[in-house]
């Protein structure tokens, strides 16, 4: 079965290729061709993954073409990362198609979404399956082209537009970093093969300096902070959400932020050999958790807070990548896809039964809307990290590797960290489902194509966390195997976690529903902290002073020095040019005409004299020629 | 023996009769029977010539004959051309039939 890998994505390509070429006459029955195609990849997934839980891998790789002495080559790789992520994305993508075909019911460009949907998931299952670093670049655009697409897909808003932009510029800068990494990689290492660089990295590193290798790391690394939403280049997640709720579920889940994740995993011989890359990794990671987990302790809109709850969470993936836990980190990636896409359906849900997005506007919709209102609790349970659930055992595997490392001051910002997401996550919950309705608002009940997946997905998001715990004897770390790491659990780092997460939950239940005036007291108390959350410590605005205003400066500076330095020596030359063909105008009309002409008058002229001799008379003529014998006998006869 | 001079003058005048016809004649046809004539002089030299200079050789003689057969083919194109010149123009009067000059 691993050699059908192939397939996988070839499935969800050609959806998009049939959406796309027919799915105006296909109408609504372009969803289940979507859906079709996906359920074959995810029926070739699961075949796949059960072999290689049996312990087979594959590597497949063509020569694709020859620059001098380096060969490039496209291919395909299935190991235990590789074939996990496939599950969970293939999985994910088909529970965000099925809730798809209710929340786009009635869209002009129903077709479309599909087929961008598809198009989505192909390019992170081609991803993934890439066995080098320049097919994944590839595929890597590709993703980034489809979430320009799908974000800014109600691109009548200028907002959404904007987002879509916003997305797709602030990727470039971190993939032009990749780029540059995978070249250094492949400048010094001959080969862009995931296999053949962690060969050579652990068997020959001779001739490699450090510093190249932490240099790649970084660049690449750079690539995965674009994708990934790390700071400094998260801007563009919290934006995303301009998107369709679905397609957010999408991008938060599996196919979109995982990828930078999924590089760093993937290419971690490259961080592990590189000096200080770890660290910057984690660093990274912790910067980016800590911040946009206290930017949502105070966002109102239902999908911002999910949005910088991702950003949070995969900082946190990035904290384990960086302390070593390469398998905590990954575990936590698909924990966090069941659960954050069961958020992000859940959010869709609401927001479709009520049309708004401020959780200050909604309220005691548990009543109306109970499968979405159980599915959420569960999600927030889940990524708070109470046990049993998924969410406890991946975020408890991070913590325990952060311990590990030793560092005191990252496990204790891990921590809080953690105890801010139970915080905001109940506080979404609280406010949404609990208390009395704030507002009164029209609330019609979701589809049962749009229940469905989330109880998929909730069983998922209960049940995942179980293959890496104790009980089945971390097996999922055993699995997802890259060295030997400390896996023995630490029971102090689990009561502390349990700890944190349960007094999140217990603070965010006094605010909200205890005494519910306590938050305004505080913003009010203190306010210059309430603010600076708010506006997300102000990162955007400084962007837009720092970067994008200069830069604009610049491109008008440009505009002008184009327009008048540039132009002007167009137009001088095109004027000099225009005047010295008028002189040679005039020489020619008056020189070379005038000579033309000159002789076109004598010729004329003579011929008005010489034409009297042709008089026409046949009789002349005979005479003329008799008289010229004559005199030619007579000039014979004496000269 | 009538001396080679005597044919000569005859042949002169006879040319220079048909000469003053081609010169003076208006109708086409006449100046074709005037050029006939500047030819029968023509070939009374050579018969002429051959007799006196070559008495031996046949040359002169046959040359006349071409010359007489050369002479009634082109006075049949010729009298083709004045037929069709006169079926454009009505006229065979060659001082009518100006369309050569300019």
């Amino acid at each position: 079965m691993v050699n059908y890998a192939y397939l996988i994505p070839l499935f969800p390509l050609a959806a998009f290729v049939i959406n796309v070429f027919w799915g105006r006459r296909l109408k609504s029955n372009s969803a289940p061709v979507a859906i079709l195609a996906m359920l074959g990849s995810l029926a070739i997934s699961c075949l796949i993954l059960k072999e290689v839980i049996a312990g087979k891998t594959l590597e497949q790789s063509w020569e694709w073409f020859k620059v001098g002495r380096y060969s490039f080559e496209a291919g395909f790789l299935v190991d235990p990362l590789s074939a996990m992520m496939l599950c969970v994305v293939t999985l994910v993508g088909i529970l965000v198609e099925i809730y798809s075909i209710g929340y786009m019911r009635g869209d002009g460009r129903y077709h479309l979404f599909f087929a961008y949907l598809s198009l989505f998931i192909f390019s992170m299952l081609g991803l993934i399956l890439s066995n080098n670093l320049i097919q994944t670049y590839i595929f890597w655009e590709l993703v980034g082209v489809c979430s320009y697409l799908l974000i800014s897909f109600w691109f009548e808003k200028k907002s959404a537009a904007d987002a879509g932009k916003k997305a797709f510029i602030t990727n470039r800068i971190g993939d032009a970093g990749f780029f540059l990494g995978l070249s250094t990689l492949f400048y010094y290492l001959g080969t862009a093969n995931f296999a053949r660089i962690s060969q050579r990295l652990a068997h020959h590193p001779e001739g490699l300096s450090q510093g190249v290798l932490t240099l790649a790391a970084v660049l690449i690394f750079c690539g995965a902070v674009g994708k990934s939403a790390q700071f400094p280049l998260h801007v563009w997640l919290p934006d995303a959400m301009e998107g369709p709720t679905p397609v957010s579920a999408l991008i938060h889940a599996a196919t979109m932020v995982a990828a930078g994740v999924y590089l760093v995993a993937r290419s971690y011989a490259v961080f592990a050999a590189g000096h200080l890359s770890l660290e910057v990794v984690s660093y990274i990671g912790i910067i980016t958790s800590f911040m946009a987990g206290s930017i949502a302790l105070v966002q109102t809109d239902i999908k911002r807070i999910l949005a910088y709850s991702t950003v949070s969470q995969l900082g946190y993936m990035m904290i384990a990548l960086g302390t070593g836990g390469y398998s905590a980190g990954v575990f936590h990636l698909m924990t966090h896809a069941f659960f954050k896409a069961l958020l992000f359906l859940c959010a869709g849900s609401v927001i479709h039964a009520c049309g708004v997005q401020d959780i200050r506007q909604m309220g005691g919709l548990f009543g109306k809307m109970k499968v979405t209102a159980t599915t959420c609790l569960i999600g927030c349970l889940a990524i708070s990290g109470v046990p049993p659930l998924s969410g406890f055992w991946s975020k408890d595997e991070i913590l325990l590797s952060v311990y590990n490392s030793g560092n005191r001051v990252l496990y204790v910002l891990t921590l809080t960290v953690a105890f801010m997401t139970a915080f905001y996550m109940f506080r979404l919950l609280f406010l949404t489902f609990f208390g009395k309705p704030r507002e009164k608002l029209h609330i019609h009940k979701p589809a049962p194509t749009m229940d469905w997946p989330l109880i998929v997905l909730a069983i998922f998001s209960i049940f995942s966390g179980f293959v890496g715990s104790p009980f089945l004897g971390h097996a999922f770390s055993h699995f997802i195997y890259f060295h030997p790491e400390h896996v023995e659990p630490n029971h102090m780092v689990m009561i502390s976690s349990i700890i944190v997460g349960l007094a999140g939950i217990a603070l965010a239940w006094v605010f909200y529903i205890l005494s519910p005036g306590i938050p305004a007291v505080l913003a009010k108390n203190f306010s210059p902290v309430y603010n600076l959350l708010l506006n997300k410590y102000w990162i955007d605005e400084i962007y837009d002073r720092c970067i994008i205003q200069p830069f604009l400066r610049l491109t008008k500076f440009a505009f002008s020095f184009d327009r008048y330095l540039i132009d002007g020596a167009v137009n001088l030359a095109g004027t000099s040019c225009v005047a010295v063909s008028r002189v040679k105008g005039w020489i020619d009309k008056y020189i070379v005409d005038g000579l033309v002409n000159l002789i076109a008058l004598v010729v004329g002229a003579l011929g008005e004299v010489f034409r009297r001799l042709q008089t026409g008379l046949i009789q002349n003529y005979i005479l003329l020629i008799f008289t010229g014998v004559v005199v030619m006998v007579f000039l014979l006869r004496f000269i | 023996m009538i001396p080679l001079s005597h044919y000569l003058i005859l042949s002169a005048i006879l040319f220079s009769i048909g000469l003053y016809g081609v010169f003076t004649r208006r109708s086409a046809v006449g100046i074709l029977l005037s050029l006939e004539i500047m030819l029968n002089a023509v070939n009374i030299n050579f018969v002429a010539f051959a007799k006196f200079m070559a008495p031996h050789s046949l040359a002169g003689q046959i040359f006349v004959i071409f010359t007489i057969g050369v002479a009634a083919a082109s006075t049949v194109v010729g009298l083709a051309i004045i037929v069709a010149i006169y079926r454009n123009y009505k006229t065979i009067f060659v001082d009518e039939i100006d369309v050569m000059k300019w």
